[in-house]
Formats: structure tokens, sequence, C-alpha cells
């Protein structure tokens, strides 16, 4: 099993309802998110391309948070999902600095906090709230390993791309184009 | 044109616009670990080298002030951690992937070493020392007895200290500035450069002064041999190297770092300390000053620069 999203970057709007749906869904305490929206604005006018990225934790194959963190506390759930026990994290913060995409943050408690691709909610068979949310239903999410899961066939379909795939993380997030 | 933008709004404390989540704690303690690294070092090389009587502040007096230096970087660590009260789940794995898990241990061991290497000199601070009970005494002649046999164990350990300062950095591919394996024996060699330093300025011998000052000169040769070095394989290499070289090399982090650490911490020193050979008269203290300063400097420049260089998406 291989849990996996995709977010179409044609259908997205910006719109940040998954980064409020997230705060909801998992508490986040205010002034921190765990995804957030890019918006890569290309050329110079009039010939302009925009491109729209609800991004989060890439729940990478190859984790250098994982790899780096020192009591074990960041590691893969079920799934390859990247989580944190919190009560073996210690706060030393290596894992925030590991990440080439920023995706983790302190919480104000201490311990350190990501996206979980809602392990909660996946487990009893629902969506994560992000895709869950989606007013354009641009974000796809699945098992990789099952061919007729949501991500599965759109990957199938689409051309797709990763981010920062030279870091030599393998994300599991893609970005359809 | 190309512009990238965060619409959501996100902020998050420490990490956005660039990570800080490492503060003043972490080059604190890289500077007090290589620091007591390279002096545990020298004393342990004299031993071995059976120069004990020509190397009396080496061997005997710097080493009373590593635990102190161990003890302060420790806590600098632990004020570093957020999540403080779970410390102690460090020592409940050994992770060979995480530089910091092998840190911790080598800490773990190092630190007990150096207690021993202060006791075995404590004498030279208090002279009427009893150590009270006869199982400290026989302790202590234990060890006097295989005093190589422990240095061989101190210079094998403070190389590795000296050398995790650097890899601790090293090891982040996500920060560009770091990921060189240059880091590594730079930041060793310029712990045992500060702990050279730290040997004059105890020093009131002239001629172990004159001879660990010769021998600190060649370490700040090599250091920035090692700067020249780890400069030349950032513009050689891929675009967000070159743009976190440039941090040094135009950017914000420019004047502080070529002041800071290149010519007051490593060229004006090492001039000092070469006219010192030619006779001339230099006050001793200077130029170990210059050489501790610009060690600090160089630790707290990259960990703050380091977190700002970054990949591009």
């Amino acid at each position: 099993m291989r849990y996996a999203m995709a977010v179409d970057t044609k259908k997205c709007v910006g719109c940040s309802d998954c980064v409020v749906a997230c705060q909801t869904e998992n508490n986040v305490p205010i002034g921190y998110c765990r995804d957030w929206v890019v918006e890569v604005t290309d050329g110079t006018y009039p010939q302009l391309e925009l491109e729209l990225r609800s991004e989060r934790c890439n729940h990478c194959d190859n984790s250098p948070c994982v790899r780096c963190c020192p009591t074990g506390a960041s590691h893969y759930e079920k799934g390859g999902i990247v989580t944190v026990t919190h009560n073996k994290c210690i706060g030393c913060g290596a894992c925030i600095t590991s990440c080439p995409y920023d995706a983790r943050y302190s919480h104000p408690d201490g311990y350190v906090d990501k996206c979980t691709f809602c392990i909660h909610r996946v487990e009893k068979g629902l969506m994560p709230a992000c895709v869950a949310a989606c007013p354009t239903k641009c974000m796809y999410f699945g098992d990789l390993d099952d061919p007729k899961s949501p991500v599965s066939e759109i990957l199938k379909t689409r051309k797709y791309k990763t981010l920062i795939p030279e870091a030599g993380t393998n994300p599991q997030l893609f970005f359809l184009i | 044109m190309r512009e990238e933008i965060i619409v959501s709004g996100r902020m998050n404390p420490n990490i956005d616009p660039y990570l800080h989540i490492w503060h003043w704690q972490i080059p604190l303690y890289l500077f007090l670990g290589g620091l007591a690294a390279g002096i545990l070092f020298f004393a342990a090389y004299f031993v071995i080298r059976g120069k004990e009587k020509e190397y009396p502040t080496a061997v005997n007096l710097a080493p009373l002030i590593v635990p102190i230096l161990l003890i302060l970087g420790l806590f600098a660590l632990f004020l570093d951690l957020k999540h403080k009260l779970f410390f102690w789940r460090l020592y409940t794995v050994i992770r060979l992937e995480s530089p910091m898990s092998w840190g911790a241990w080598t800490l773990m061991i190092i630190t007990p070493i150096s207690f021993i290497w202060a006791a075995l000199n404590i004498r030279q601070v208090f002279p009427r020392w009893d150590w009270k009970y006869k199982w400290l005494k026989d302790l202590e002649a234990f060890f006097v007895k295989y005093k190589v046999v422990l240095a061989w164990v101190t210079i094998f350990y403070a190389v590795i200290l000296g050398v995790y300062t650097g890899i601790l950095f090293s090891a982040f591919n996500a920060r560009p500035l770091w990921n060189t394996s240059i880091l590594g024996p730079l930041f060793l060699v310029s712990g045992m450069s500060t702990g050279a330093a730290t040997i004059i300025l105890f020093s009131r011998n002239h001629e172990e002064r004159k001879s660990i000052a010769r021998t600190d000169l060649l370490l700040i040769g090599i250091e920035l041999f090692l700067i020249v070095h780890m400069f030349m394989g950032f513009l050689a290499s891929t675009q967000v190297q070159i743009d976190s070289a440039n941090l040094f090399l135009g950017g914000p982090f420019t004047a502080a770092f070529w002041m800071l650490v290149v010519a007051i911490g490593l060229i004006l020193p090492a001039i000092l300390e070469s006219l010192e050979l030619f006779k001339f008269r230099i006050p001793y203290y200077i130029p170990p000053i210059l050489v501790i300063f610009g060690g600090i400097m160089l630790r707290f420049i990259l960990a703050y620069a380091g977190q700002m260089s970054r990949w591009l998406y």
C-alpha cells in the first residue's frame, strides 16, 4: 500500500479552502498551517502563465526528516505516510531543517507537527480533509498500489510533476500539469 | 520573469519567510564542542608523543576547562530543544542514519572522558586535593597507569566530536550552503585552532606558546584552504549551491563573513603569529583572542546563512 495525492494545477483556483479545512479538521494552532497554496506567474504581460499549487508534506519515500530524526519520532506509518509521534519528539528541529519543502513547523506545545494526510480519516476510509473540502475537486487521493484508486486513475491519463525531485526525496505528492 | 508567492498566507513562526528554527544555542554549542575537541586532541596527542614535559599547559592545565565547556554546550543544546521534558528520548535509541543521534552518543562518551582528564589534573589548581575514598584513589592510579590508552581513546572521540559539529550541518541536503562534506574537516580544523588558541592563552611557558602558535598558524592555513575550496565547490555546482554561495559573495552575509571570519578571525592572527616568529613583539594574547572570535563567528554566520539558503521551486 502506498498512499499518494495528486493536485490538478489546471483546476485549482487558489481559494485556500484546503488550508482552512485542514486547520479546522486538525485543530492547527492559530497562525500556523500544514498546507498552503503557491501561485507561480511566468512570463511578461500580456504573455503570462499561471500555475496554482496546493502544497503540503510530500510524504516522501526517502524522507530526509525520518532519516535525521535522532529519536525515531518521525517515522513511516502504514502506507508510507510520514508522521511524528508527539511523546517521542524532543523538538530539536533537525527534521524541520532537513525538509526541502519547509513542510514542518514547531507546534506551540513543543513537538514538531506537519500534514498527516489526515491519517485518522484515511483509516476510516474517508478522504483527507483538504481533498474532501476542495470545491473544484482538483485533488485526488488514494493507494498507488491499487490501479482503481482515484490517484492511480488520474496519474495514468495526465502528465504530472513532483517538487524538487533532484533533492532525492522521491515525493508522493503529484502535480498534474 | 518568474514570481512565486504563497497566496494562502503561510507565515509559520521560525519557518517563514525563511527558516530560522536554530537560534544562538546551536552555533554556540558547535563552538564549545569544537573547542573542547581541540583541547582534548592536543592533550591526548602530546601524551601519545610522550611530550608531557614540553607541553605542560596543553596536557595538564587546558583539559581542566573541557568539562565546563561541554556542560555549557550541552546546556545550550538543551535550551534549543522545544520539547524539553522528552530530551531523554535521545538515549533510548541509536539511530545511525541521524547525525544528531550519534552526536548525542558521542557526547555521552566524551563528557565522562573529559571528566577523567580534569580529575587527573585537578592538583594543578588544588595542589592538596585528596580523593578521600580508596576506590577513587585506585581509579586515579588506574588511569595514570593507562594514560596512553586513555589518550588514544580520547583522540579518537575528539576527532569524531570535531567532525560531528560540521556533519550536523552538512547532512542536510535541504540547506545547500551546508550540504558540503568540507564542513566536517573545516569545523574540525577550526575547533583545533581555537583549542590551540586557548592553550596559548593559558600558557606561561614561552617555548610551549611559540610551538603551539606555529601549529596554530598551520591550522589557520588549512582553514583558509578549506574555505577557498568550499567556495570553489559551490561555484562549480548546481544553481542552488551557486545561489547559496552568493549569500557570501555579494549577498547579506558578505561583509560579516569576509571581515569577521576571514580577515579578523584568520588572516590577521596569521599575520600577527608570523610576525611573532620573526621576533616582532606582539602581546601574546591578541592572536588567540582573534582566533577564538573567528571560530565563534564562523559558526554563527554559517548557522544563520545556512538556514537562509534553500532549494528553488
